[in-house]
């Protein structure tokens, strides 16, 4: 390749708001219901039904807008797309193309050149379409309207983004303000943050845009990078040829890791948008916002502030605690009960990282509570249990969040510090081992550890570790 | 009549909302439309300057509902009018992207 070129990328990514209803009508927006059993006359379309907004999606939507550093449309409607699709009952999707509620935001990502902002050009409010299932016996296809109405939000990015690792970076950042909301809790694989990708490559100094494509079906990070990869070596490859981009929608094929034409340009739905006439204005007063700023709950950035300051851990410990807003929460929670910050992170960072790695979970399937890892800082700070069995009890806690103290009673895991019995312990350890007493004798100091170790499964683990050096040393 | 709407025009219109028009039905369809264009022309003859645009007609702003699940399982009352259905879903001809 002789010509340097320049990839350029913007996103729109729709998210599905945390809302107990749907956006117009109030059938339950929960997951994994029977067939159609969610539904209603608003939310299929039927004639004569009338939509009512929901107000905690126009609450949520600018709670994300304050928090993307957006102006909020006080003034504000929705519009009518008209298209004809099975999943689309109504023949139409209520959403917002002139006044969306958001507009001119950015947040800023790690990149790294330094940190670096990415524009949003605007937030809108809209309905989710039904699911088509294809049938696997018959040649039909299966409508399920469940998911018809649930509340979206549309994010549109500037094309700011110049390579895969800035786009995750914004869709990281994103999803956790989000999630730090409440707003929803952006699961790409489950479908509840879904993005699709706006590319064209230009000549490295060019400030004219290239033609670009639109992809969907992106559903990990992972597909996410690799379609931006593929997607910018086919287009390189095509004005290398002197070929032109042809703008058009492509889908991405996961399993092939291709992307393939859906259509193009010329077959372009014309939407015909107008205002909807069924919904009224929504004015958000400046009362009303700032109520719902007021309401904003503590961001990342300000929780890294106050972990330092109040709680003294190091900022890397900080950074990783706050990298989910779940695992943040079990912070503060189990430090407020014990007030050991240090030790409840460490029991974060070091064992529970471990057991979720090890049963590939994140940080949202956690299920432990905060006061049973809490109690077990104490019986481990107060010696009642040594360290390697309160790692033991810890992994109870976290995968049945069993309480510790009734676990250590029952299982009889009580570190003895009774000397008496460790004396008599040791004694006989000794004298079943000669060799070893005879290594350590001669210089040996490894026979020492040999000991100890023999000592603590006699003990079946439960003695204090400190004491049985002490005392075996001494009878030496 | 000002405004005189062609034949592709009144072809495109027919395909966007999937209907399918008799030569008839296409002239006054585009009868129709040229009408109401040309109203449309009329109220922009109206001096507007200084009024605020309306989106809706009437004065009436902020209807919400709150986030209360009260609709049941419809599953029965909406499938009553599916002109096909298989268990519990709609069945329609195949459909894929």
């Amino acid at each position: 390749m002789s010509k340097q070129y320049e990839t350029v990328i913007g996103l729109e990514v729709h998210v599905e708001l945390a809302t107990k209803t749907k956006i117009f009508c109030s059938c339950s927006t929960e997951f994994g219901g029977a067939p159609n059993s969610h539904t209603c006359p608003v939310c299929t379309g039927m004639p004569g039904s009338l939509p009512v907004l929901n107000r905690q999606v126009v609450e949520y939507a600018a709670a994300v807008g304050l928090a993307t550093n957006c102006t909020i449309t006080q003034n504000c409607k929705f519009d009518r797309k008209n298209y004809f699709y099975p999943d689309n009952p109504q023949n139409y999707q209520i959403s917002q193309l002139y006044y969306p509620i958001c507009r001119n935001g950015y947040v800023e990502v790690d990149t790294p050149a330094g940190p670096k902002k990415i524009g949003i050009h605007e937030i809108h409010m809209e309905e989710d379409a039904g699911k088509l299932i294809h049938d696997e016996w018959e040649d039909c296809s299966l409508v399920d309207f469940n998911r018809s109405g649930v509340p979206l939000i549309e994010i549109v990015s500037e094309p700011d983004m110049r390579n895969a690792d800035e786009v995750i970076a914004y869709l990281e950042k994103l999803r956790l303000i989000i999630q730090y909301l409440g707003a929803s809790d952006c699961k790409l694989q489950e479908g509840s943050m879904r993005a699709d990708v706006n590319l064209s490559v230009r000549e490295a100094g060019s400030d004219k845009l290239g033609t670009r494509t639109e992809m969907k079906n992106l559903n990990s990070f992972k597909a996410i990078a690799h379609a931006i990869e593929g997607e910018r070596e086919r287009q390189i490859e095509l004005l290398e040829m002197g070929r032109p981009v042809i703008q058009e929608t492509r889908r991405w094929d996961d399993n092939k890791e291709a992307s393939h034409a859906m259509r193009s340009k010329e077959d372009a739905q014309d939407y015909r948008y107008f205002p909807e006439p069924d919904l009224v204005p929504i004015i958000i007063s400046d009362e009303w916002l700032a109520a719902i700023r007021a309401r904003q709950p503590e961001l990342r950035t300000e929780k890294l502030i106050r972990y330092k300051k109040d709680f003294d851990i190091p900022d890397y410990d900080a950074q990783i605690i706050t990298s989910a807003k779940k695992m943040a929460d079990i912070f503060e929670a189990t430090t407020a009960i014990c007030g050991k910050p240090k030790k409840v992170s460490n029991w974060l960072m070091v064992e529970t990282m471990r057991l979720m790695k090890e049963h590939d979970m994140e940080a949202d399937d956690l299920t432990f509570s905060p006061e049973n890892l809490a109690k077990l800082i104490e019986l481990a700070e107060a010696g009642t249990v040594n360290s390697s069995v309160a790692k033991e009890v810890f992994e109870k806690i976290f995968l049945e969040d069993i309480d510790p103290d009734k676990y250590v009673e029952e299982h009889g895991l009580k570190t003895v510090n009774d000397e008496g019995a460790l004396r008599s312990t040791v004694e006989q350890v000794i004298a079943d081992n000669p060799q070893s007493v005879e290594d350590y004798r001669n210089g040996k100091e490894k026979a020492l550890g040999f000991l100890v170790g023999q000592t603590m499964k006699a003990m079946k683990g439960k003695a204090n570790p400190g004491m049985v050096n002490q005392i075996l040393k001494e009878l030496l | 009549m000002a405004n005189i709407i062609s034949d592709e025009t009144i072809e495109y219109v027919g395909i966007l909302a999937k209907l399918e028009l008799s030569s008839e039905e296409k002239e006054q369809a585009k009868k129709d439309m040229g009408n109401m264009l040309d109203y449309i022309d009329m109220l922009n003859q109206l001096d507007t300057e200084g009024v605020e645009p309306m989106s809706h007609v009437f004065p009436v702003h902020n209807v919400f509902r709150e986030d209360v699940v009260t609709n049941g399982d419809g599953h029965e009352k909406t499938l009553a009018n599916a002109p096909a259905r298989k268990e519990d879903a709609f069945k329609v001809p195949k459909t894929v992207e």
